[in-house]
């Protein structure tokens, strides 16, 4: 598949967009500078990134807890993300989701989700929606190892399978469910073998390989807008930080995970790996990366600055949006 | 006006809101069959696109309803008892309830679920609940209870066009009650009591097929110039407080009839409301006649010693009026 320099370009800046943006949101929340649970994933970046780069504007996704790369990835503004994180009124959300809950139905983002596996269903129902609708958008699911233990994963596949949805299901398998390791409770080694139970395809796929990610979703969402049914896709890839910023506080010594297997996934660094086939390729110089960083760099700090002199929300909005009264 | 069922009733309403709008689907658990009736013979209206069999598997469908209404479409999602929400509660009250307001009123959640429930005759525990308590403390839901089959089918339809989750529940015992019901458009507005016999002496507030019995148990104390106002919430979500404290302003006594549980239940719900903002216009305490705190049991016997029945509503009232 030949892709165009437009296309690899926006790949590089979106993976920088969610590095930068995870690396911030991990210090402003050791810092307590935003409240409640916030889950990064630094490490990750190739597949939010891949996947997306594969959809258009109309297409729609759920995601998960950690969801602040899949929202970046199909166009979420980092100045409003970072505004919701902190709680204020210019946020997505207008305060009332935070990290975990962040949606632009604008840019068919139906949200990240604080309930492992619950993006599933509503992924499949998204694109029976589609079908009913006569659209041919199509709707991907973005999961973790942990979701596809959960009923929800089983229901949508069958689901999705029998009513041939256009849905494509991303399994994102960095290797632990919270703390506990997935080998330790789950019945496979590879989850992408669960789509032979519903008799569509499963593929394993390189989730630090940007250009990888990009083509078996390519592949998947054609498949899935040409009527032909849901895909399933486990990317593998690894998370370098923690399940949730600042467990040292309450795990103590309690480690889960070697030091030296983080560093073996360091230096699987999907944006080093992208930035080496840059160099090697000769399709885009080393100028052309530095200058995306540069402007990354710039739109973060703006997003950080919009975000700390955002208004709080006033306590009357509390019971605003609970119902829709039109 | 023609007569017709309450199973009738809500074929009539889907049938009428299906043609009104090329967005509105059907999807649940058998209801190209039609297990119970409601949904006989709309396959043949409106196609296999629009009328959909799910698997047994309510966890995914009624999730699956939850995306397809964040798509922009309307559907009807129909799991057959009532009991088998909590199979899809985390669909039903974490995501469908919570979407609009967690994603700051960017949501939109057209959604009307439905489901028989309540006693219906030896279906024991898992068929025969009344849950709609359980979803009375989730912000963001609306709950529907009709008592007969005009109120059926206008609830039920201002519930398809509503812009937010609503479940409708039916109760088994009301399937085939009839009576006249408006033939096209009828619409009943969410959150709007009826007044279903006016009276001076009590007010009972009865939910579901608990109208009828307190219809009848009325009928049966006016002979001794017990009168009794019959006050039907039809939904509890949005609940018409203003009927019910006005009716108790007038009466000065209020019993509330509902097949749900004591404990935690929506008879215990109302009664707050009423002990809270109608204290002063109260010559008697608060009743209600609910069914007993077990698990509703299988043999008959058993199930009619569980159940709220008309003897108790009057004896309810009895104590209260003091007669």
């Amino acid at each position: 598949m030949d892709i165009s320099k437009d296309k690899l370009l926006e790949m590089y800046r979106t993976m920088q967009k969610i590095r930068l943006f995870e690396s911030k949101a991990r210090d402003l929340a050791m810092a307590a500078e935003i409240p409640g649970f916030v889950h990064v994933s630094i490490g990750e970046e190739a597949s939010a990134t891949g996947v997306c780069a594969a959809l258009r504007k109309t297409d729609r996704i759920t995601s998960n807890h950690r969801g602040h790369g899949h929202l970046i990835a199909k166009g979420g503004r980092l100045d409003r993300m970072m505004a919701e994180i902190f709680g204020k009124r210019t946020g997505y959300c207008k305060g009332k989701g935070g990290s975990m809950h962040i949606v632009d139905y604008s840019l068919g983002i139906l949200g990240a989700n604080g309930i492992v596996g619950a993006g599933l269903p509503i992924a499949t129902g998204s694109a029976l929606g589609a079908v009913i609708a006569g659209k041919d958008d199509v709707t991907v699911a973005f999961f973790g190892d942990g979701a596809s233990n959960e009923g929800t994963f089983h229901e949508s596949l069958n689901l999705a399978a029998v009513w041939k949805l256009p849905v494509v299901f991303v399994c994102e398998n960095n290797g632990f469910g919270e703390f506990t390791p997935m080998a330790t409770v789950t019945s496979v080694k590879d989850i992408a073998v669960r789509a032979k139970a519903y008799d569509i395809p499963g593929h394993i796929v390189d989730g630090n390989d940007v250009l990888e990610v990009f083509r078996f979703t390519s592949e998947a969402v054609a498949r899935a807008r040409a009527g032909e049914g849901p895909t399933l896709l486990e990317c593998k890839t690894y998370r370098w930080e923690g399940h949730v910023v600042g467990e040292q506080a309450f795990l103590g010594d309690g480690s889960y995970r070697e030091k030296s297997e983080v560093e073996e996934w360091k230096r699987k660094c999907p944006l080093i790996r992208f930035e080496k086939w840059c160099a090697e390729s000769g399709k885009i110089s080393s100028a052309e990366l530095k200058k995306i960083i540069a402007d990354t760099e710039k739109e973060l700090a703006d997003a950080v600055e919009f975000a700390r002199s955002s208004e709080l929300p006033a306590p009357s909005e509390v019971t605003d949006d609970v119902y829709n009264n039109t | 006006m023609p007569q017709i069922s309450f199973i009738q009733a809500i074929n009539q309403a889907i049938a009428e809101e299906m043609e009104r709008d090329p967005l509105t689907f059907l999807m649940g658990e058998d209801v190209v069959l039609g297990a119970f009736g409601a949904t006989k013979g709309l396959i043949d209206k409106f196609g296999a696109k629009r009328v959909r069999n799910t698997p047994i598997s309510e966890a995914g469908f009624v999730g699956a309803a939850v995306g397809a209404a964040m798509a922009g479409t309307r559907p009807i999602c129909e799991v057959e008892f009532a009991s088998f929400f909590y199979c899809a509660f985390d669909q039903i009250c974490n995501q469908a309830a919570k979407l609009r307001y967690m994603s700051g009123g960017q949501a939109t959640m057209p959604i009307t679920f439905r489901a028989v429930f309540g006693a219906m005759g030896g279906a024991a525990a898992q068929h025969s609940e009344t849950v709609y308590a359980q979803f009375l403390s989730v912000p963001g839901l609306k709950l529907v209870i009709p008592s007969g089959p005009s109120d059926m089918k206008g609830l039920l339809k201002s519930a398809i066009r509503d812009n937010n989750p609503v479940i409708v529940f039916e109760h088994g015992a009301l399937g085939w009650s009839r009576e006249d019901v408006p033939a096209g458009e009828h619409l009943v507005p969410l959150g709007k009591a009826a007044v279903k016999r006016p009276g001076d002496n009590v007010t009972v507030v009865a939910i579901g097929a608990m109208v009828p019995k307190a219809m009848s148990v009325a009928e049966k104390l006016e002979k001794e110039k017990i009168s009794v106002e019959v006050i039907d919430p039809r939904t509890l979500i949005p609940l018409d407080e203003d009927a019910i404290l006005a009716s108790v302003e007038k009466t000065n006594r209020i019993v509330i009839a509902d097949e749900g549980h004591l404990r935690g239940g929506a008879a215990a719900d109302l009664a707050a409301i009423v002990a809270d903002k109608g204290f002063d216009f109260l010559d008697a305490p608060v009743r209600r006649v609910t069914s007993l705190d077990v698990p509703i049991p299988f043999s008959p016997p058993l199930e009619k010693a569980a159940i709220a029945d008309e003897a108790r509503i009057e004896a309810a009232i009895r104590a209260v009026v003091g007669r």
